[in-house]
């Protein structure tokens, strides 16, 4: 019952997402298509079969009813058909979404699974030894997340790649010298291109996690149960984790959807300083380009992966909280 | 609720020591003043009075000249852009474009919030179904890349249109405080005395449950207004921000485009950044202290594990032979 | 950790008040009106009918024990606090919030907790497995939390949320027997918390169960099969029934008592339901401010209180101002019901 709630709260989601980017083009003012075919046009003939699919996807001035419209436009997201990037021509956006994507998942996964753990940690400890030194960490990370991403990816860039030159300046990976292949050459080119931004996201983001759990830390730490746990003399580890920072990291992880929003936010920025080949940058290269398919493919599969990573982690609190299991 | 009636009851209920009327005003407004309001609120009153007044006595920032990239100088403090431009100048002026964004992107937050979090919470039903489940879905869809379409479509991005699309992102987590906030002081004795004497809803909402959620709109409000600074930083930043208005982002942009990195010119892109980080970390520090009067544990439990250990330490000093040291932290 | 919304009613007004119940009140306290018949009753009630279970030598001696709150220049929660503890008795521990009872009960076992602070004093716990008397208050690190729960067990107020929600009932039962039993293999920590579910009335098969799945009552019956799980010598009960519904509480007292009866353990229970405790204890403290102002068995302090504080106290409860032995009779619902709600 609560999982059926769950997927269901999700599809509506979905569908809001998938409606909006629906309308957006056709509500706001200007004409999309007429950019997009113009600019087409400069590459060469447009087949009509492109030309229907842009339609749909940006909305024009056809015979069709919105109503029609509307199914023609869930039909072709069901079948794969995003329409074709201008940016990219002639390749088709759900093959440009499909190159970009892993980059980010990669990037941004990575870095905000570590940064959760490592936010979590940090947090019980700070929360643990409440009152002492490791209090003063709260201020150096609040400064951190008053800092903008891109900000502190322009300070990275500056210092260690311009002065130091440490680290490459832009890029996902050297493509003069390794290309593509899942073999160590590549992989760690791509973790030594992957690095600053990696680092600006962790900096960043962590702090939210940090200051939050600590506070439940604090509260949780003052709940009978700890007490009782005191009292049954279990080591002082077992009451930490199994008492207190299992109690404490439930709103951090039922709070998930929030801070995520926060990080992919940051990430689109980030991805952009660095040129780094993910859906970020390219959304925003579409931006530059008009390339209104494109991005409009580009906002679906985010917002798409960012309704998957919540609801793994929805799914993951109804294991760790068994109270949400018994309520369904 | 009383139950003592001998003044000096041997434990208090709380840290706070009791004293009269004034006594205690004064003792809570020092309890108010901790270091983290004072600094926070240093920091954001002089940000502020920098934005207000610093630009009626800087150079036209968009005035350009010869002196190209030029490092701080005494003619120019913070130095030139690429284009010979007065980087305090923008900065005075840029400071004064993201407070405005951001008050106003905070006022309409604080407004949708309260809609859907209070209205929703206090009449219940379908209507609280309804407007919670429409928070979620736009809680949950990523803000940027929405702002990011919806920018680019527009090319008269107004200030009041940014302010728009970034007050829409950016209303739904405090909703849900609010809602569930309102969820339990609906149910509360006094708010069913009131309902039952046939108080009107908009009554009952207006005097029984705001005051009550002063504290929480105050913090959703101060978090509203980072979220927007950050938010229209970002937007300016990709070059989709306020068409014809200096923010501290549409600076950033200027400068990364203008090469401010590769050339070496920190004093252009250093400035506007330092300025947000040291708005948002006053704003989070004044966050901090309204935290501390919600959960007033977040404050006390650290002073009491100190307090504990200054008087041990204190006792060892004095006699050394007694064993007082316990595992107090344990 | 005691609850502040209930209590005595403030003792300033009715006590000397002439209202003719009131007088009867002061009668019964000063003991003029004491019964015998009422007097083996109580100790009927108690023991169970097969003689006193209290043993002569002492399980616990605390002396001259001061417990200082450091809020700004400090706050003496508990004054030179001294007594001794048989080897199963039951001592009763009464007075308002904030008497300090809690904290002096919590000091036993060093879980006081910031800003409290012990100044000064002893606590002696004569064990019955090993020769040596062991100072508690001198126990440090790994030597405390061994002897915290094995020699001393704890029941909080476990209706409301001394179970922690999120883990089950097998885990906590058996994190008890996992730090202080290491050599027990998993099936022998299933079956002895079986075993302890069963000695308190529980279904063995509610093992897997998670709090919030349990009512009030089962909740605070899995914390007496915890803290009974190490065969303790001396068990802190805190307010163990105050959450709990009158019936309910008859039932968790009775189990206390033949628990008691069977496994020998001494009991510090607090309270601040004086009707209760006058039925349960063998003898009872009362505190005010930090001090123990007066401590005498049930029944002396029942029908011949000394310090004006106790008579205060006992006169404070409606139902012990009507027919004497009206809450003994009606068992606690009476007393209760106007002492807690």
């Amino acid at each position: 019952m609560h999982l059926l709630r769950k997927i269901g709260f999700y599809l509506v989601a979905l569908w809001a997402a998938v409606t909006l980017n629906f309308f957006i083009p056709r509500a706001l003012p200007g004409s999309p298509v007429d950019a997009v075919l113009a600019k087409l046009a400069l590459r060469g003939p447009v087949a009509p079969e492109t030309r229907q699919a842009i339609e749909v996807m940006l909305g024009a001035d056809t015979d069709r009813s919105l109503f029609q419209e509307y199914f023609a436009y869930l039909g072709g997201l069901l079948s794969g058909d995003l329409g074709v990037s201008v940016t990219y021509f002639p390749t088709p956006v759900s093959q440009v979404v499909g190159q970009s994507l892993p980059w980010t998942l990669v990037l941004v996964g990575l870095a905000t699974t570590f940064t959760f753990i490592l936010g979590m940690v940090l947090g019980t400890l700070a929360g643990w030894k409440r009152g002492t030194w490791l209090d003063s960490l709260i201020p150096a990370t609040t400064i951190l997340q008053a800092v903008p991403y891109f900000w502190l990816a322009l300070l990275f860039i500056y210092v260690l790649s311009v002065n130091l030159g440490m680290f490459p300046i832009s890029g996902g990976y050297d493509y003069t010298l390794v290309r593509p292949a899942f073999d160590y050459p590549f992989l760690s080119n791509a973790l030594y291109y992957g690095f600053l931004p990696a680092l600006t996201i962790v900096l960043s983001s962590l702090g939210g996690w940090l200051l939050g759990m600590r506070n439940m830390m604090v509260s949780t730490l003052s709940e009978d149960y700890i007490l009782t746990a005191e009292a049954k003399g279990l080591s002082p580890r077992r009451v930490m984790v199994m008492y207190a920072a299992r109690n404490a990291m439930l709103p951090s992880v039922s709070g998930f959807a929030i801070s995520l929003g926060f990080v992919v936010s940051g990430s689109i920025v980030v991805e952009t300083v660095f040129s780094y080949p993910g859906v970020g940058f390219t959304m925003l290269q579409a931006v530059q380009n008009n390339d209104y398919s494109l991005m409009q493919g580009m906002f679906l599969i985010i917002t798409v992966a960012v309704l998957a990573a919540n609801l793994v982690v929805d799914l993951l609190y109804g294991v760790i909280d068994p109270r949400t299991r018994a309520r369904g | 609720m009383a139950t003592s009636t001998d003044p000096t009851s041997a434990v208090p209920n709380s840290a706070a020591p009791t004293a009269g009327t004034p006594g205690r005003l004064r003792a809570s407004l020092r309890r108010l003043a901790t270091p983290s309001l004072v600094i926070g609120a240093g920091l954001v009153v002089v940000i502020t009075l920098f934005g207000l007044i610093a630009p009626f006595f800087v150079a036209d920032p968009l005035a350009i000249s010869n002196l190209g990239m030029a490092p701080p100088s005494a003619e120019h403090w913070l130095g030139t852009t690429q284009t010979g431009q007065d980087v305090l100048a923008q900065l005075a002026w840029a400071t004064r474009g993201s407070l405005l964004v951001g008050v106003i992107v905070a006022v309409l937050a604080l407004f949708l919030s309260a809609f859907f979090g209070i209205l929703g919470g206090y009449l219940g039903g379908w209507i609280d179904e309804g407007f919670s489940l429409f928070t979620n879905v736009v809680l949950i869809l990523p803000g940027l890349p929405l702002m990011i379409v919806i920018g680019s479509y527009v090319q008269q991005r107004g200030l009041l249109l940014i302010a728009f699309i970034l007050a829409i992102t950016s209303w739904a987590a405090a909703a849900r405080v609010l809602r569930s906030q309102t969820l339990s002081i609906r149910t509360r004795d006094y708010v069913q005395a009131a309902k039952v004497a046939g108080e009107k809803p908009h009554r009952i909402i207006a005097v029984e449950i705001l005051p009550n959620l002063l504290p929480v709109m105050s913090s959703g409000f101060v978090f509203a207004l980072i979220t927007a600074i950050l938010g229209e930083a970002g937007l300016s930043f990709i070059g989709l921000g306020v068409v014809g208005t200096q923010t501290w982002g549409s600076m950033l942009f200027y400068a990364q485009n203008g090469q401010a990195l590769t050339l070496g010119g920190w004093w252009w892109f250093v400035p506007p950044g330092l300025m947000i980080a040291a708005l948002g970390c006053g704003l989070s520090l004044i966050n901090f202290s309204i935290d501390g009067i919600i959960n007033p544990r977040l404050r006390t439990a650290p002073k009491a594990a100190r307090s504990v250990r200054r008087a041990e330490q204190g006792a060892e000093r004095a006699d050394d032979s007694e064993a007082t040291t316990k595992e107090v932290l344990a | 950790m005691s609850t502040p919304m209930t209590g005595p009613v403030p003792p300033d007004h009715p006590a000397h008040d002439p209202d003719p119940n009131v007088e009867t009140a002061s009668a019964i306290a000063r003991g003029e009106l004491g019964d015998p018949a009422l007097q083996d009753s109580l100790e009927q009630g108690r023991t169970g009918g097969d003689g006193s279970p209290v043993l002569e030598d002492p399980v616990l001696t605390v002396k001259d024990l001061n417990i200082v709150y450091e809020v700004g220049k400090g706050v003496h929660a508990v004054q030179d606090a001294s007594f001794v503890l048989r080897r199963g008795e039951i001592l009763g521990l009464a007075g308002e919030s904030g008497c300090g009872k809690t904290t002096l009960a919590y000091g036993l076992n060093q879980l006081h907790r910031p800003p409290a602070r012990i100044t000064g004093g002893s606590v002696t716990f004569h064990d019955r497995d090993a020769a040596a008397d062991v100072d508690v208050l001198a126990l440090e690190g790994s030597a405390l939390r061994a002897f915290r729960w094995s020699k001393v067990a704890m029941v909080f107020q476990g209706a409301m949320n001394s179970l922690n929600p999120v883990l089950s009932i097998r885990t906590q039962l058996g994190d008890v027997l996992t730090t202080h039993r290491p050599q027990m293999d998993r099936g022998e920590r299933r079956r002895r918390s079986e075993e302890l579910l069963e000695l308190v009335g529980v279904d063995r098969g509610r093992i897997d169960a998670y709090p919030h799945e349990l009512s009030g009552g089962m909740r605070q019956r899995v914390m007496i099969a915890m803290a009974l799980a190490l065969d303790p010598q001396l068990m802190i009960m805190d307010e163990p029934t105050t959450a709990l519904d009158v019936v309910v509480q008859r039932e968790i007292l009775q189990e206390v008592l033949r628990l008691r009866r069977e496994l020998g353990f001494a009991v510090v229970f607090i309270t601040h339901d004086l009707p209760m405790l006058l039925e349960i204890s063998d003898r009872i403290a009362v505190m005010k401010q930090g001090r123990i102002v007066e401590l005498d068995t049930a029944e002396n302090l029942y029908f011949a209180p000394q310090h004006p504080y106790t008579r205060r106290l006992l006169g404070s409860f409606p139902s012990l101002t009507g027919d004497a032995g009206d809450f003994v009779r009606a068992g606690f619902s009476g007393a209760d019901q106007e002492a807690t709600r």
